[in-house]
């Protein structure tokens, strides 16, 4: 038998008896981010594609709640923060070998821009807006003419922003759970599915709703394919990453995982979807309600677990 | 340059005189610990073997927690020691995520604090805090890069071992066995 602990007491706050630094704040942030995300990618590829006309929920509505979503983000990050009154060293300088540093650029392009983008459309969603000041109304015909290029701005940094939310994790290689390369392309489809369950809902026509939930279709079947990819590629790994995946597969994290994100949050939508597009009346909201869900979820118990997974020590 | 530590697990007894003096030296707040001891007992009665180790941060060479840090607070200094600028960090808490020793903790003053190789004493010419104290000479500090210094002619002359090299982080902190 081998026993191995600290006899000298050790009890550091937030980081005994197992790492706890992260709270609701992170999980909450890559939610709110990945949604964003989501709804900015297909709102700049449909308006690229020159659809805006049939897919207007996604190009002209949905893209309102991106700005909301990432100042709730913002501001969770905010909170998360320990030394709070020093946040700005953030944007003092950029270091490309960190996650998180590039990330915080990604946020400071992406949120001014979607608020940019949203401002272009608003006298088309609310016939009748007036600017209260002139500059206001200069500005939008600046950027109405140069829509397009907004456009694909949104769209090379909304996938940064979806697959970094992912990456961020992926590169602490003390936290076995996380330091699989996998995580990046699995939360930048959970977020293109959750943008896509956003866009169902406030869609209006039939045709626009159809067409966003085969798209959720598609991505919830890529998000199980790599969920089970990345099971396989922990259980053929070393040891701490097996004990990573078997915090999932029998460990603390099995039911609510495979309960909330796998069964509720992936395989529950998918049906309702089949079922829709065979014809049956399924409410818009408890599809969308549920890919939400799910997407929360695979958030939270993400960044918890992985706090819990550790190296042999 | 290149400082490292080696502990001397065969004379280490465990009794956490390093950890008090570490406290005093940097003025470590009450209830945190920049070093700690490590007790493991293998084998079953009578056959057991018990190893103790004064564990501290291990100032990698291929420092996760430098390399992930988003501002730069975290940074290599004079000879390859590891720290923290505290105006420059944010607390976000990415370092303390990504040391796979748990070495680091938040400062109740909000930025992260660590282990300094007591550099404000090796600039001195002091060995670190814990090293002055220790009663039983079981920690030896110095420069693995000259090879006629204490380090490096023990690193030498006994076996030892590294914690989770395999976690790619280069460590230099040496257990002899």
């Amino acid at each position: 038998m081998r026993e191995e602990h600290i006899i000298s007491g050790r009890m550091n706050p937030l980081v005994d008896p197992s790492l706890n630094i992260w709270h609701w704040q992170i999980p909450l942030y890559l939610f709110v981010g990945g949604v964003s995300a989501g709804i900015l990618f297909f709102a700049a590829l449909y308006y690229i594609l020159g659809k805006d006309k049939e897919t207007p929920a996604a190009v002209r509505l949905a893209p309102l709640a991106a700005p909301v979503l990432l100042v709730i983000g913002l501001g969770a990050l905010f909170l998360d923060l320990n030394h709070k009154a020093w946040f700005w060293q953030l944007y003092m300088t950029l270091r490309i070998e960190s996650p998180m540093s590039w990330g915080a650029w990604t946020l400071m392009v992406i949120t001014p821009v979607s608020v940019i983008w949203c401002a272009t459309w608003i006298k088309e969603l609310r016939p009748g807006w007036v600017w209260r000041y002139s500059f206001l109304d200069d500005l939008e015909v600046f950027f109405i003419r140069y829509r397009s290029a907004l456009a694909w701005i949104m769209l090379i940094f909304s996938v940064i922003l979806g697959v970094y939310t992912g990456i961020l994790l992926s590169a602490f290689n003390a936290r076995p759970l996380w330091n699989t390369s996998i995580l990046g392309p699995l939360f930048l489809a959970s977020s293109l599915s959750t943008g896509a369950a956003v866009i169902m809902m406030v869609a209006k026509s039939h045709a626009e709703r159809d067409l966003f939930s085969r798209i959720d279709l598609m991505m919830i079947g890529i998000e199980l394919f790599m969920i089970v990819h990345m099971f396989m590629g922990f259980k053929a790994s070393t040891q701490v990453q097996i004990d990573a995946a078997n915090l999932f597969l029998g460990g603390p994290y099995t039911g609510v995982f495979f309960i909330f994100v796998v069964f509720l949050g992936l395989l529950l939508p998918a049906f309702l979807e089949i079922l829709e597009m065979r014809g049956r009346k399924i409410p818009v909201y408890i599809t969308s309600g549920l890919v939400l869900t799910g997407g929360i979820f695979l958030r939270f118990i993400i960044v918890y677990a992985g706090q819990a997974s550790r190296y042999l020590y | 340059m290149r400082f490292a530590m080696a502990v001397d697990t065969r004379k280490c007894v465990g009794c956490s005189d390093c950890v008090v003096a570490c406290q005093t030296e940097n003025d470590v707040p009450i209830g945190y610990c920049r070093d700690w001891i490590v007790e493991v007992n293998d084998g079953t009665y009578p056959q057991l073997e018990m190893e103790i180790r004064s564990e501290r941060c291990n100032h990698c060479t291929n420092s996760p927690c430098v390399r992930c840090c988003p501002t730069g607070a975290s940074h290599y200094s004079d000879g390859g020691i590891v720290l923290v600028t505290p105006h420059k960090c944010i607390g976000c808490g990415a370092c303390i995520a990504s040391c796979p020793y748990d070495a680091r903790y938040p400062h109740p003053k909000g930025y992260v604090d660590k282990c300094t190789f007591c550099l404000h004493r090796v600039k001195e010419g002091l060995p670190p805090a814990c090293v002055a104290v220790c009663p039983t000479k079981c920690l030896t500090f110095g420069d693995t890069d000259d090879p006629r210094s204490e380090i490096s002619l023990l690193l030498k002359k006994r076996k030892f071992k590294r914690l989770i090299p395999e976690a790619g982080t280069n460590p230099n902190l040496y257990f002899l066995i």
